[in-house]
C-alpha cells in the first residue's frame, strides 16, 4: 500500500469520526419555548407559535415557570396548602381564562374586551389552543422550583396528557437539542 | 388562474373559514393525512395569511403549492400532496 492511500484512509477515518460527532450534536427538528410570563397575550402567543411549529412536524417542548404556572391551574381542583401557599393561591390567577393582559389591562376591563374581539374574529381562545396543543403532542414541562416557591401543587393543575415536572437541567437539555428557543 | 384552479379535481376540501390563525394551518395539517399522494387539497380560509402559510408549509413538507384565488369573502388555497 502506498503512503498516499494510507494517508487517504486515515483522512477518511478522521472525517467519519468528525461527522459522527457533529451528527450527535446537531439539533433535531425541535422547538423549545420558555413561558415565564403570566400574561394572557404572551401565553396565547406561546401556544400559537407552538402549534404552528407542530404543523411543521416539529417536536415542541414548553417549559413553564414562575408566573406562567397560573395558566396551568384548574379552578375546579383544590389542593392542601400552608398559609403562604394559600396566599399565593388567592393572589394568582386561578386559570388560563383569568390571566391579565401585559398591556391595556384597564383594571380588569382589558381581558374581556380582548376575548370579545378574538371571538368576533374567530380566533381560538386560550383554552381551545391548549386543547389543540394536547392533540398535537406538544409537551409541557412544569418547573418544580416555581411550584415550590408559589405553593402550587400538582393536584390543582389541569389534566394535560403530555405534562411532566422538571428543573432547569431539563430545560437546558431541551434547548440544546432544539433548533430554536424562545423565552416569553 | 382561478379558472384552472376551479377545474381541478379536489381530493380533500378543508373548510377552515370559521377559525383564525393558527386554525387553518392546523386544519390543513389534520386533513393532509386523508389526502392521497398526488391528490389536490383545497383549504378554504377567511384569513388571508393562510395563503403564504400554506405556500411555506407545502414547501417544507415537500408538497407542491398549486395556487389560490379569492372567492366570495374568503380564499381558496390549493396544494398537491406529493409524499
Amino acid at each position: 500500500m502506498s503512503e498516499e492511500t494510507m494517508n487517504q484512509e486515515e483522512m477518511i477515518k478522521s472525517l467519519m469520526a468528525r461527522v459522527e460527532a457533529l451528527e450527535e450534536q446537531a439539533p433535531g427538528d425541535k422547538l423549545c419555548l420558555g413561558l415565564m410570563s403570566g400574561d394572557l397575550d404572551k401565553t396565547i402567543a406561546t401556544f400559537i407559535i407552538a402549534l404552528g411549529a407542530a404543523a411543521y412536524d416539529m417536536e415542541v417542548d414548553i417549559f413553564v415557570t414562575f408566573w406562567g404556572l397560573s395558566a396551568l391551574r384548574d379552578p375546579k381542583k383544590h389542593a392542601k396548602k400552608d398559609l403562604l401557599g394559600k396566599m399565593f393561591g388567592a393572589m394568582l390567577p386561578k386559570s388560563a381564562g383569568k390571566l391579565p393582559l401585559s398591556k391595556m389591562q384597564m383594571m380588569g376591563m382589558g381581558p374581556p374586551m380582548i376575548k370579545m374581539v378574538m371571538k368576533m374574529h374567530n380566533a381560538k381562545s386560550i383554552e381551545e389552543l391548549m386543547k389543540d396543543a394536547a392533540e398535537f403532542g406538544i409537551r409541557i414541562h412544569v418547573c418544580t422550583m416555581a411550584m415550590e416557591l408559589m405553593g402550587i401543587k400538582k393536584e390543582e393543575l389541569i389534566d394535560y396528557p403530555h405534562m411532566d415536572f422538571v428543573g432547569v437541567g431539563a430545560f437546558v437539555g431541551m434547548f440544546q437539542e432544539s433548533k430554536q428557543c424562545f423565552f416569553m | 388562474m382561478s379558472e384552472e384552479l376551479k377545474a381541478l379535481d379536489v381530493a380533500v376540501e378543508v373548510d377552515a373559514r370559521g377559525t383564525a390563525c393558527p386554525g387553518p394551518l392546523l386544519d390543513a395539517k389534520r386533513a393532509i393525512g386523508d389526502c392521497p399522494v398526488g391528490g389536490v387539497m383545497c383549504v378554504m380560509s377567511s384569513d388571508e395569511g393562510t395563503i403564504i402559510d400554506i405556500q411555506r408549509w407545502s414547501k417544507k413538507m415537500k408538497h407542491e403549492y398549486v395556487g389560490d384565488y379569492e372567492d366570495d369573502g374568503f380564499w381558496r388555497v390549493y396544494m398537491k400532496k406529493l409524499v
